[in-house]
Parts: C-alpha cells; sequence; structure tokens
C-alpha cells in the first residue's frame, strides 16, 4: 500500500474537508503541518500552480484542490461512500460542492466588510444559506441524508469556522430563527465522533481569525490575501 | 428510442463555450439531443425553472430532470450513457490531473481571457494579454507532461481536459483578431497549437464549434451593446 501523506494547515477548513474524508474511509495517513509563512520544499514542489494546502500525496503522485483531492479519495478509497450511487443524485452533489465555493465568496465579504457594508453583507449571507437550507439540506438530518456525506464535509466549515468568523466580525448571523435547519443541521454535525475529534481549539481558531481580518482590513485593496 | 436517450434537451446559445462542453460530450456518446436555443436577454421559463439558482446555460435535461454546470454536465452525460468512448480518464490520478486543470481554466484562466475584451487602453491591455500568456504557458506545459506525447490531453482521442479547454479556442481566436496578438501559436505554444487544430477536426467537435468569423461579429455586437467593455 502506497503511503499518503496530508500537507495542511491546522486552521484550514479546505484541510479539514480531506482529514474528514480520510478517516471516515478508514484510510490510514501521516498529516504534515505548513507554515504558511515559509512553505516547504515539498509543498512548493507538489502544488507549483498555486502553493496552497490541502495536498494529498499518494506515494508519488500529488493532488492539489480539495474538491479535486475529495472526488480521488471517493474513487480510491470506495469503501463507506461520501456520493450518492446515483448519476442524477450525484450531478446534484456536485452542483451544491460547486455552490460552496460561491458562499464561501459571500463569507468572505462579510468577514472583511467595514461597518457601513455589514448589514447589507449580512442579509446577503443569510440569503445565501437559505438556500442551501431550503433547496441542498431541506428536512434531512444531515446533507447527505441519516449520514453524513460529501455536501455535509464540504459545507463542514459553517459549523465552527463561521461561527470564529462571526465573532471576529462581532455579528452574529447564523441562529435558531433564521436559518432553523442549518442552525441545528450545524449542531448536529459538531457532535459526530469522527469531526468532533478534529476540529481546531475554537479560542485558538477565533484569535487566528481576528488576527487575519485585522491584517486583511488594514492592507491596500487588491492585494492578495 | 434508446432506452435512455429519451427528451435529451440542452438549452445553451452557439456562442458558448460551457454549452459546447455539454454538446460535445453528448456528440462523442453519440446522443441525439434536442438543442433549444436561449434568448439571454429574455430568458425562457424552462430555464428559469431547470436552474433557479444561477439561471445559466447550458442545462441538460435528460429524462425531465435538469443538470446544470458544463463540468458536471460532461460527467453525468460520461456516467449515464454508455455507448462511445469514456470522456473521464479510467486512472484516479489521471482523473485528479484532468479535474484539477479544468479548475484552473475555469477559475484562473478564463477570466483573464474575458479580461482582455474589457481592458482600455495599451497598458491594461498588456497587463491582461501578460497574465493570459502566462496561464497559456503553463497549460503548454502540462500537456507536454499529460498527453506524454499523444495527440490530445486523453490520449489518442479527445477527453475530459480537452473538451473543458477546447470550447475555450473559438474566444481565444476571437481575443487574438481583436487584439492583434497571437495567443496559440507555433512559437509561442507549439504542443497546443497542434492539439487545438487535431481538437477542432474531431467529429464530436466540429459540428459546435462556431466560426471565429461569426464569433468576431458577435463580439462587436455586445461591445457595442455595453459600450466597451463585455
Amino acid at each position: 500500500m502506497d503511503e499518503v501523506k496530508l500537507l495542511g494547515f491546522w486552521a484550514s477548513p479546505f484541510v479539514h474537508r480531506v482529514i474528514w474524508a480520510l478517516k471516515l474511509k478508514g484510510v490510514k495517513y501521516e498529516y504534515s503541518e505548513e507554515d504558511l509563512t515559509n512553505k516547504s520544499e515539498l509543498l512548493l514542489k507538489s502544488n507549483p500552480v498555486h502553493e496552497k494546502v490541502p495536498v494529498l500525496i499518494h506515494g508519488d503522485k500529488a493532488i492539489s484542490e480539495s474538491s479535486v483531492i475529495l472526488e480521488y479519495i471517493e474513487q480510491v478509497w470506495p469503501q463507506n461512500p461520501l456520493f450518492p450511487k446515483d448519476a442524477y443524485e450525484r450531478a446534484l452533489s456536485r452542483f451544491w460542492i460547486n455552490f460552496a465555493s460561491d458562499v464561501g465568496m459571500i463569507f468572505r465579504s462579510f468577514y472583511l466588510s467595514k461597518e457601513e457594508n455589514r448589514e447589507k453583507s449580512r442579509r446577503e449571507v443569510i440569503q445565501v444559506l437559505q438556500i442551501v437550507e431550503e433547496q441542498a439540506l431541506k428536512d434531512k438530518n444531515f446533507f447527505g441524508g441519516d449520514n453524513i456525506g460529501m455536501l455535509d464535509i464540504i459545507y463542514g466549515s459553517i459549523p465552527h469556522w463561521f461561527e470564529a468568523l462571526e465573532e471576529s466580525v462581532g455579528v452574529k448571523v447564523i441562529d435558531p430563527n433564521a436559518l432553523p435547519r442549518l442552525y441545528a443541521w450545524a449542531q448536529r454535525f459538531k457532535q459526530i465522533p469522527v469531526i468532533n475529534h478534529d476540529l481546531p481549539p475554537y479560542q485558538d481558531l477565533l484569535l487566528h481569525m481576528k488576527r487575519v481580518r485585522q491584517r486583511l482590513i488594514s492592507q491596500p485593496p487588491n492585494s492578495s490575501a | 428510442m434508446p432506452k435512455g436517450e429519451e427528451a435529451v434537451k440542452v438549452l445553451g446559445v452557439w456562442a458558448s463555450p460551457f454549452v459546447m462542453r455539454a454538446r460535445i460530450a453528448l456528440n462523442m456518446k453519440s446522443v441525439k439531443y434536442e438543442f433549444l436555443q436561449e434568448n439571454l436577454g429574455s430568458k425562457s421559463q424552462l430555464l428559469l425553472q431547470s436552474n433557479p439558482v444561477h439561471k445559466k446555460v447550458p442545462v441538460l435535461i435528460h429524462e425531465h430532470k435538469p443538470v446544470c454546470e458544463s463540468l458536471i454536465i460532461v460527467e453525468y452525460v460520461d456516467q449515464v450513457f454508455s455507448s462511445g468512448p469514456s470522456i473521464l480518464p479510467s486512472d484516479p490520478y489521471d482523473r485528479a490531473i484532468a479535474r484539477f486543470w479544468a479548475a484552473y481554466l475555469d477559475d484562473k484562466w478564463y477570466p483573464t481571457l474575458k479580461a482582455m475584451a474589457g481592458a482600455k487602453g495599451e497598458k491594461e491591455i498588456k497587463v491582461v494579454i501578460q497574465q493570459v500568456e502566462e496561464g497559456l504557458a503553463l497549460l503548454e506545459d502540462a500537456y507536454n507532461k499529460i498527453s506524454k506525447g499523444k495527440p490530445f490531453f486523453a490520449g489518442d482521442r479527445i477527453g475530459y481536459l480537452d473538451i473543458a479547454f477546447g470550447c475555450f479556442l473559438g474566444w481565444t481566436r476571437v481575443t487574438e483578431t481583436v487584439t492583434g496578438t497571437a495567443l496559440i501559436d507555433e512559437f509561442k505554444t507549439p504542443g497546443l497549437a497542434k492539439w487545438a487544430e487535431k481538437f477542432c477536426e474531431d467529429d464530436a467537435v466540429k459540428p459546435v464549434m462556431p466560426e471565429t468569423k461569426k464569433l468576431v461579429e458577435f463580439f462587436h455586437v455586445i461591445r457595442a451593446k455595453f459600450g466597451g467593455s463585455a
């Protein structure tokens, strides 16, 4: 069996997507923490195009981009499938995986919003999450149905990470009134042992998010983060 | 009608590279479909119902169910229609590489190509051209590594990444014409230049690749309508 290595960063929700998928499938792997201010030779060599984590290294093959890595994991280790079998249901899952990128951009706008834009930004977050709640989650326990699946992993940055984001901005967005089903799902998701055992410590995450926010807000516009 | 082929419809527009992806995939599988042209200034009820979240083309309608997003449609077609060659590579790593570069094309490279249309002034145009060319250099390198001497990214026949990239050739040529800059050619990108020619000759591609001349006309119409930025 080829060795599996994951290059990651403790605070990254994208890295955690991969950790959760590997753990749910019982795949043994070695985790290597990257210092993103001083990236390792291995990271730069394995992901020369983006120089980002996560990177999955399986034997001598390096795979980058969390959604690409997740599809790879699903194909190579088919036990405990995270995608539905039916081709149409799978296509729907992929649609919502793509939509998570749109959600991410709106989260980021909210994260970096100035006070004068904050209320508008907050409403945009609620609007986009209402779409996710009404059309993807619906009345199920999890996106995947009775058990978690790929979409739970993809939207798994909402519990915990978005909570820390809200706190770093100082404005609560996801609550049982505005988004009852999503809120309930978030609490359920965090209780799952595989998820629960691997969350970054909340206070550390909050501090990190506050620090990053300060840095990004004080940078001139259009600089990369 | 052969099972699974009842009422296959594609909602699209002739000029869209993303719509082309869906049609190439169906052509590869020899699936007959009805092409419903949308007027993007006034979207049909069917489109609004089938893709309420984004209201965009392409949409594939198969057995009365809509599938949205071009690359998702390509994967769906590959899974559901067993006739014809495989579109995605069977090896998981090759598949990951193909998906990686398709994501790069959509997220990073195509936006720079689109930016050329709206760029004003020599300085801005120069910056954008450089971004497009840097991307093409990466893609040329990727092509050489992935094709391993064969004509296409997928090998002897076109596949997922060929489709994902080849759909942009029409608009690449428009950009070359309008800005007077060679982007994919035998000097700058020799591998891709040969690949592009072969891609356009493929039987699944020829019927749906728009003529560059028509696209240039269309580009000028859009530009005039939106006052210089498209």
